[in-house]
């Protein structure tokens, strides 16, 4: 897999030293020490799952391997960077296998294991929690449809979509705003913002039905595994058909830490996302379009105030 | 000794990891547990569900936290976001200590997530120590560090580990969470005698103990956590307990995870140990007191 300094380098990670230091006298040679390995380690795997055989200077791995690492009688130095190395990806593969069943299920296991190489070689973990890992993923497959095609449209709504669950998750929930103190403030200067959990998505495809439908087929294969009666249950439901092209708006959201999703109407939609951007009360229902009526969205801010969803905004 | 200031003077007993696929069964039966330890990570969020699962353990439980990306050994500045977020959590749970790898994980700001081990040198201690005193004065809270089990040596390593674990703690003036797991595998992937490292350590400054499973292949030993204790293990759990004292112990099993009850029937197994080191250590009370003048 093509791997260039440069795009390391966008990383955040600065590039390797072309040698290990013989020493570790000062920070700057820890430092080295630690950046040499790290780009050992997070380099992709061959096809074989092996450490590559060449370093990025064209040198044996064998070679640079042995310039720092210690061999004892049953293991080479190359054989102890290769479990690291292996490790690194298998349990991050591992990781996003979990997070992104949609995903997993619109472009199969192996092109899914392709894409998660492709896109951890070039934006490699910035963040101490694995929980951030797939945070990049969508712009990812934005700038390199490659690995996607010709799924590229409904993979990248599918991302959205399962990336929102994560926020949806464990984002903060700030106080909730009552009817009387939105009462107090005149809708021409009443601000108002929506809970951090809450990711609104205009989509193309109804990834939302579809996730769902992946999930409980995968939870059936998981059920199916111990039970005979239930394998023949499980092969007849093993494909989950992709959507076609439909537009939809959705809310991913939770309530009392449940996660859910919620269909919206485009209008309904629009003010959401009005007041999502900062704007007036009064400015966010005109966004809602000159067709709403007043009653319609009066129901509208009942149902959100209900779900909790709006907050004063700072 | 096991109740020292490395572990904020307690007196913990035997505890388990908290894991996800428990939370129904301790929620729903709470079955009487010494302690549960918690991953940090895991609960270093704004809310959701874990944040009230981790309330609701609270309210029956005393938690414990144990870090795994704080990297210690990194050669990067702390995070301050990180450690923000860490001490939030440390005033939420009000944990008497904790506890982080003697490791590095990350380089330039990207994170590897694995603990990865350190060269063992006087520059990289000196180093590691004041980054556990910066982190330690900023979570106003003990720190003990755990040792890692390890699959690769550096040639710029200029002592053993255990020495170098000493040297670090001593620096740092901070407790010890002593992995007997690691130093078993460790020790077969290093050629070392694991009773040389648990006798070389400073006993004193043992806040805690871990035991778990291992998984042996034909050229190494892999910390996998998916398996009971093995026999090995447990007997250095005993020595180390003997020289240590009665320490906070955990069991760490965190792949093919079984039931709550085999989990915690695996953990209070260490009782046996316990027991043998403190009839040890009466007798030996006893020795000194010299012949007894009547049977009571």
């Amino acid at each position: 897999m093509p791997r260039s300094i440069s795009s390391i380098r966008a990383t955040g990670l600065k590039a390797p030293p072309k040698h290990a230091p013989r020493r570790l006298a000062s920070t700057n040679d820890v430092v080295k020490l630690q950046r040499l390995m790290t780009h050992i380690l997070i380099r992709p795997l061959t096809k074989s799952d092996g450490l590559q055989p060449v370093w990025i200077d064209g040198r044996p791995m064998t070679e640079v391997a042995e310039e720092f690492i210690k061999p004892n009688d049953r293991l080479s130095a190359f054989e102890r960077l290769q479990l690291y190395n292996r490790m690194y990806w298998f349990r991050l593969i591992d990781i996003m296998h979990d997070d992104n069943p949609g995903l997993r299920a619109v472009l199969g296991d192996k092109k899914f294991t392709r894409l998660i190489e492709a896109y951890l070689a070039k934006y490699p973990s910035r963040s101490f929690t694995l929980r951030n890992l797939c945070s990049r993923l969508g712009q990812f497959i934005r700038e390199e449809s490659r690995w996607t095609a010709p799924h590229t449209a409904l993979a990248t709504n599918v991302v959205r979509f399962e990336w929102a669950q994560t926020v949806a998750f464990d984002e903060a929930q700030l106080p909730v705003l009552s009817a009387a103190e939105i009462a107090r403030t005149p809708p021409v200067r009443l601000r108002l913002r929506l809970q951090p959990y809450i990711t609104l998505l205009a989509l193309d495809y109804p990834v939302d039905t579809y996730v769902v439908a992946v999930k409980q087929r995968n939870a059936l294969r998981t059920e199916a595994s111990n039970a005979v009666d239930k394998v023949r249950e499980a092969k007849q439901s093993k494909y989950v058909a992709r959507p076609r092209r439909e537009r939809i708006y959705v809310a991913v959201h939770r309530l009392d830490n449940w996660l859910y999703y919620k269909r919206l109407g485009r209008p309904a939609f629009l003010i959401l996302q009005a007041i999502a951007a900062g704007q007036t009360l009064d400015d966010a229902v005109t966004a809602g379009g000159r067709r709403v009526k007043p009653e319609q969205v009066g129901g509208w801010f009942a149902m959100w105030m209900e779900l909790g969803w709006l907050c004063r905004k700072k | 000794m096991p109740a020292n200031s490395f572990n904020g003077h307690t007196d913990y007993g035997i505890g388990i990891g908290l894991r996800v696929p428990h939370y129904a069964h301790i929620l729903e039966k709470k079955p009487v547990v010494d302690w549960f330890e918690i991953i940090s990570e895991n609960f270093m969020v704004d809310g959701g569900r874990p944040l009230q699962v981790l309330d609701q353990i609270m309210e029956q439980y005393r938690v414990v936290q144990h870090g795994v990306s704080m990297y210690f050994g990194s050669a990067d500045k702390p995070d301050r976001a990180h450690l923000k977020k860490l001490k939030a959590l440390v005033k939420r749970t009000k944990t008497p200590w904790l506890s982080d790898h003697l490791c590095w994980g990350s380089v330039d700001g990207t994170y590897t997530h694995d603990l990865l081990p350190m060269p063992y040198t006087f520059a990289s201690a000196k180093r590691t120590a004041e980054k556990i005193r910066q982190i330690r004065d900023y979570l106003e809270v003990p720190i003990c560090v755990e040792n890692v089990s390890s699959y690769a040596e550096y040639h710029v390593s200029e002592m053993s580990e255990w020495e170098f674990l000493s040297e670090v703690v001593e620096r740092a003036d901070c407790g010890i969470l002593l992995d007997v797991n690691n130093i078993y595998v460790s020790a077969k992937n290093h050629d070392f005698n694991p009773y040389d490292y648990i006798n070389g350590v400073p006993h004193h400054r043992v806040g805690q103990m871990h035991v778990a499973g291992h998984t042996k292949f034909e050229k190494y030993i892999l910390d996998t956590h998916d398996h009971p204790v093995l026999d090995p293990v447990w007997k250095l759990y005993a020595h180390a307990t003997k020289l240590c004292g009665v320490t906070a112990t955990l069991l760490e099993w965190d792949d093919k995870i079984p039931s709550f009850d085999e989990v915690h029937d695996e953990a209070l197994k260490a009782n046996e140990f316990i027991d043998g080191a403190k009839k040890a250590k009466n007798s030996k009370r006893a020795a000194k007191a010299g012949a007894p003048v009547a049977s009571s």
